[in-house]
Parts: structure tokens; sequence; C-alpha cells
């Protein structure tokens, strides 16, 4: 979708619709064009995982064991004397699970923790994979054989067992996982940018930068840096999403999000036992996961077309 | 050609010495690996056994002797004696590789019956209905992670409609218990594999002797299948062998999933519920040596196969 973004002679024609022909016109209009729908779901999911805490008036580590298992859109247990009088329990929209906690509020808080370690290891990864492309491509020589060579050692590791392997080391904790999904994400960055470096730096202007005396740490901030920051940019957004999936992964497996910290893989997994009685315990939120995945893809996909054309034939 | 070989033989071994430094440095910079044999109290030895038991290890020597020593063993097949199970850790990997392997070889299947023919069919039939449900395909393969997929598989499959066994592998072969792992492994890649064999496949349906061909009144069937799939399937092939080697350390999740006894699993359930460190170390390693074989292997074939690539 939105991969054609020349305006034809038909969507000039929609300009001089009106009334409500015409705003469902322009509304598929922008639909088709931007990034709307995956926009907003971001949107939307970023702010329940800030606001989470305000959101629900359930606890995510304490449950109720009298509410275990409810299926969706069920009401809390209430003593036979408030039932008498007509009360009804609060409302669990998405069921609970076999502690009794609302699925729902594990699923917001779940965002809260996937979507921040997501950002925090890729904006690490993006820090770290955009310098050391960039010295790289521009130092050349050895450095550029050293650096090329490691970044096809990384290549080949098995990333989850290198994983597993500082999980049993080191424990099970949230620094670890950020420190590993960092270390994992710096790698996407290093060839696109060291690429575009070598171009870059073969250019007229950075000559005369270098003429006029320009530091090559200047050259490389000022004068490169600009030039490589939209495919950076771009490989971000392309990656946040096998983030996600190698954080969801690893919780799932037990070695990413300690428990009782509601990450989605662990939520999915937690559910696995109880697949025979409780489906929405797993598909909850193995679907936040599908729609994060799938807005995020669709936005890359969106952002690489506009930003950085070139990148499409990497996939 | 030949001198392309060294250096790519020289790479590896590169590869090898820099996968397993990493591996290595992990181990060592964490704790002092003897604490691995002897619970938290300290029970059950003496000063003098923990200094013999350092020793054995090879602790008296500087850690690049160490390293070597290590990789040297590693590369012998001596993995160490696994902690949990009291055995060699060489003998456990050989007695589940062989359910490993059959998972991978299936999910391999899977990938490429339903990854090929769909790219073929999106390509040649751009725009329409076909195109549309192969790109809807690849964006499902990218966004459903592998163990949901497994999951959703079961609960349909498995729970619901009962048609098919939940999971683990039976002594005895049997078809039915193959079908779910080996398309939950698939899954993924096969969208891989279509978007690959679509783009080469429309840049060759756009090439000259293609056109030549259809000048000449060629049959658009014989066109597609014998003109244009052959030279089509040069990238999604090669990048099918290093697919393999995903699979073969990928199952991981899979056999988690289905209870699959497949090295993978073993080294998972062990490794994390029993801090089972040389059978991990020494599963690691076979799958870094399996990685790099395979890449060798791809680099290999895609010179073979494909003669306008120079390689100097």
């Amino acid at each position: 979708m939105a991969t054609d973004t020349a305006i034809s002679a038909e969507d000039l024609l929609l300009s001089r619709r009106t009334g409500l022909f015409g705003a469902i016109s322009w509304a598929w209009f922008f639909v088709r064009r931007y990034p709307v729908i995956p926009t907003g779901i971001l949107i939307v999911l970023v702010l329940a995982g800030i606001l989470a805490p305000w959101l629900t008036p359930y606890d995510y580590a304490i449950g109720n064991v009298r509410d275990r298992q409810l299926p969706p859109m069920s009401h809390g247990w209430v003593s036979p004397t408030a039932a008498a009088n007509g009360e009804i329990g609060q409302l669990h929209i998405l069921g609970t699970d076999h502690a009794g906690r609302d699925t729902l509020t594990r699923i917001l808080y779940g965002a809260r923790i996937s979507l921040m370690v997501a950002a925090i290891s890729l904006i690490s990864g993006f820090i770290a994979g955009t310098s050391i492309g960039i010295l790289s491509g521009y130092l050349g020589g050895i450095w550029d054989e050293i650096i090329t060579r490691i970044v096809d050692i990384w290549l080949a590791l098995p990333f989850l067992m290198v994983v597993l392997v500082a999980t049993i080391l080191y424990g099970q904790s949230l620094q670890l996982l950020l420190v590993m999904l960092a270390l994992l994400a710096w790698v996407g960055f290093v060839r696109v940018v060291r690429a575009q470096t070598l171009i870059l730096k073969e250019m007229d202007y950075v000559a005369l930068a270098r003429v006029v005396g320009a530091s090559p740490t200047r050259i490389m901030f000022k004068h490169i840096l600009p030039g490589v920051i939209n495919s950076a940019v771009v490989i971000a957004t392309l990656n946040v999403g096998g983030l996600i999936l190698t954080e969801a992964t690893l919780s799932f497996l037990g070695a990413g999000i300690p428990p009782p910290t509601p990450a989605w893989g662990v939520l999915v997994a937690e559910g696995r036992d109880y697949i025979d009685s409780a489906w929405w315990q797993v598909i909850m939120p193995g679907a936040a996961i599908f729609l994060t995945l799938m807005s995020l893809n669709f936005l890359g996909d969106w952002l690489r077309d506009r930003l950085d054309p070139r990148l499409r034939q990497i996939d | 050609m030949v001198q392309f070989f060294a250096r790519r033989l020289l790479f590896m071994f590169i590869s090898v010495v820099g996968a397993t430094v990493v591996i290595f440095t992990l181990s060592r910079v964490a704790q002092d690996p003897r604490e691995l044999f002897v619970p938290d109290s300290g029970y059950g030895i003496s000063p003098e056994a923990w200094e013999e038991l350092g020793n054995k290890l090879g602790f008296d020597k500087p850690v690049v002797v160490q390293y070597f020593l290590w990789l040297g063993r590693m590369l012998k097949g001596d993995f160490g004696e696994s902690l949990s199970m009291q055995q060699p850790v060489s003998t456990i990997i050989g007695g589940k590789i062989g359910a490993t392997v059959q998972l991978a070889i299936g999910g391999w299947i899977v990938a490429i019956i339903v990854g090929v023919p769909i790219g073929v069919l999106a390509a040649v039939k751009r725009g329409t209905v076909f195109d549309y449900i192969g790109r809807a395909m690849a964006l499902c393969g990218q966004a459903l992670p592998q163990f949901f997929v497994g999951i959703l598989f079961i609960l349909i499959f498995a729970v619901q409609f009962g048609w098919l066994p939940v999971g683990t592998r039976p002594v005895e072969f049997d078809f039915r218990f193959y079908i779910l792992p080996c398309v939950t492994l698939g899954w993924a890649p096969a969208a891989g594999i279509m978007r690959l064999t679509r783009s080469s496949m429309l840049e060759i349906m756009d090439s000259e002797f293609v056109k030549l061909a259809r000048a000449k009144g060629v049959s658009n069937f014989k066109i597609i299948w014998k003109h244009a799939l052959r030279n089509s399937l040069i990238p999604p092939l090669t990048s099918a062998l290093l697919l393999m080697a995903g699979f073969l350390n990928g199952a991981l999740v899979v056999e988690t999933i289905f209870a699959w006894p497949g090295i993978g699993w073993i080294a998972l359930s062990r490794a994390v519920y029993d801090n089972d460190l040389p059978l991990l170390l020494g599963t690691v390693f076979v799958f870094i040596a399996i990685y790099l074989v395979f890449a060798l292997l791809a680099d290999i074939l895609y010179a073979a196969i494909d003669p306008r690539i120079r390689y100097s």
C-alpha cells in the first residue's frame, strides 16, 4: 500500500467533490497515500503503554483468585449478598488468566515494556551502527576490513543461542536483554551506512571541505552524517519489528524479560499451558504482537519509498 | 577460482575463531567456570579439590592458551560432559540431531513448495489476485511470530478439530506428527522465498532473451517454465541453502512448542532449567559450524551455477 505517491488526474478530480461523498473520497485518498492506519495503531499502542496505569483499574501482577480463567467480556466475582443487591463485578474485557489477572491490563503493561525495550535497544543500535558505519567507510583501509569482518562474524552467530548462554551466565534481567538486543541491532545499520559513506566521501563537496581544512571529525559529522541519516532512519523502522519479534521470542523461551513483568512473549508463553481451556490468553497478546509488527512493516515500507527509494533493492 | 575458494576458506576460519572467541569470552568473563560444577554452598569440595579442578580445566595457563586448547577440543568434537545428564555432550547431540535434521528438511520442503510457485504466480500474473495473495502472505509471514503461528496451529488443528497430534515425535515414523511443526517452521521463510522468486522472476521476464523468445513465438507456458523459471531460481536456491542452515539452528522455538526431541529443545530445556553450560556451548558450537559450512556451500553453488559471477 501507499507505494504510488504520484498524484493522478483522478485524484485532482476528487478535490472538486463535495458533501459526504467528497469526504469519503478524501478519506480514501489519504488512507491510500499515507500510512494513516498503521500510524494510528502505533500511536494508540504507544499511548496505551504510557498511560497504562491510568487506563485500567487492575494490577498487572496481582490477580483475584476467584476470577481465574474468565472468558472475555465477563464480570468479576462479587459476594452473594452484593449480588442479591443487584451489584455486578468489574468487567474484564479480554478475560483473565490462570491467576485471575486481567488480560487487557497485562497487554497494556506489555506494550509499555515491549515498546520501551525495542526503543532503547534500537536507539543504541542506531547510534553505534551509524557511527561505526561512517567510520568504517570514511577511514577505509585496515579499519574498514576489520569492521566488515566483525560484522560478518556477528551475522554467523546463532543469536538466540548466544543470548541463552549469556542468560545462564549473568542471570535473566532486563538490563542484559537490553544489552543483547542493542548488540543485535547495530549490525543492521553498518553495511548500508558504510556503502553510502563510500559514495559520499568521493563527492566534490567533501573534497572541498578537506581543502578548506576541515578535520575528519568535522567532515564526518557535518558533511557525511546528514547524507546517510535518511537511510539510517529507514533501516531503523524496518528493523524495529525484528527487534520486537526477537524480544518476544526470547521472553517466550524464558530468556527475555523476567516474569511477572508482562511482556507479550511472556503472556503467550503463560497462556500456552491453557490453550485447550482459555484460548484468549494466547490469542490476545499474539494479536497485539501481530498488529504492532504489521503496522511497523507498513510504516517502514512507506518511509523507505519516501526517504530512500534506492534501498528498495535490498529486499 | 581456486584463489577465491582459498580466500573464502580463510575467512571461514577467521569466522570460526571470531565467533568462538565471543562465546569463550562470554563464558569466562561472567564467573569462574568451576562454580558450575560445585553447589553454591561449596558443599562437598575441599580447597585442594578446587585447585585440582582448576588445573584439570587448564587454569594454570594463560587465557589465550586456554582458548586455543578449548577450541582444539571443540574442533575434535570433545565438548565435555553435560552437567545435568552425566553424559558426553557429543553423545547427546549425536543422539538428538537426527530429529532436528528431519524437522529442518521438512520445514525446508514446505518453504520451497509454498514459496516458489506462489512467487512465480505473483510475478507472472502481476497485479492480479495471485499477486495480492502473495503480498498478503509475505506480510503475514513477517508479522506473525513463529511461536504464535505454532500455537495457533495447535489451537486450530489439534485442539479445536482434533485432526492432527499436538506435538512430539513418535519413535515410529508417522507422517501426521510432522505436518504442524514443519509448516510452522517453513511458514515465515516461505514468504521470504516467495518475495525473492517474485522479484527475480520479474527481472527475468523483462530481460532481452525472454522478449526474443516471445518474438519468435515460443508459447507463454514454455517461456515461463523453461526459460524464465530456470534463470530466476538462482537467488532463491542459494538463499535456500542459508535457510537450511538457519533451520538447523532456528528450530529452537518450533522444537519447544511441539516438544520435538531435537538438539534445540534439549539444549534449551537443560540450559535454562539446569544451568547446563557445557551442553549449551557444545550446541552453539555445532550451530556455528553448520552455519559457516552452509554459507561456504552457498557461495560455491552460486559461483558454480551462475558463470556470470566473477570473483576477484
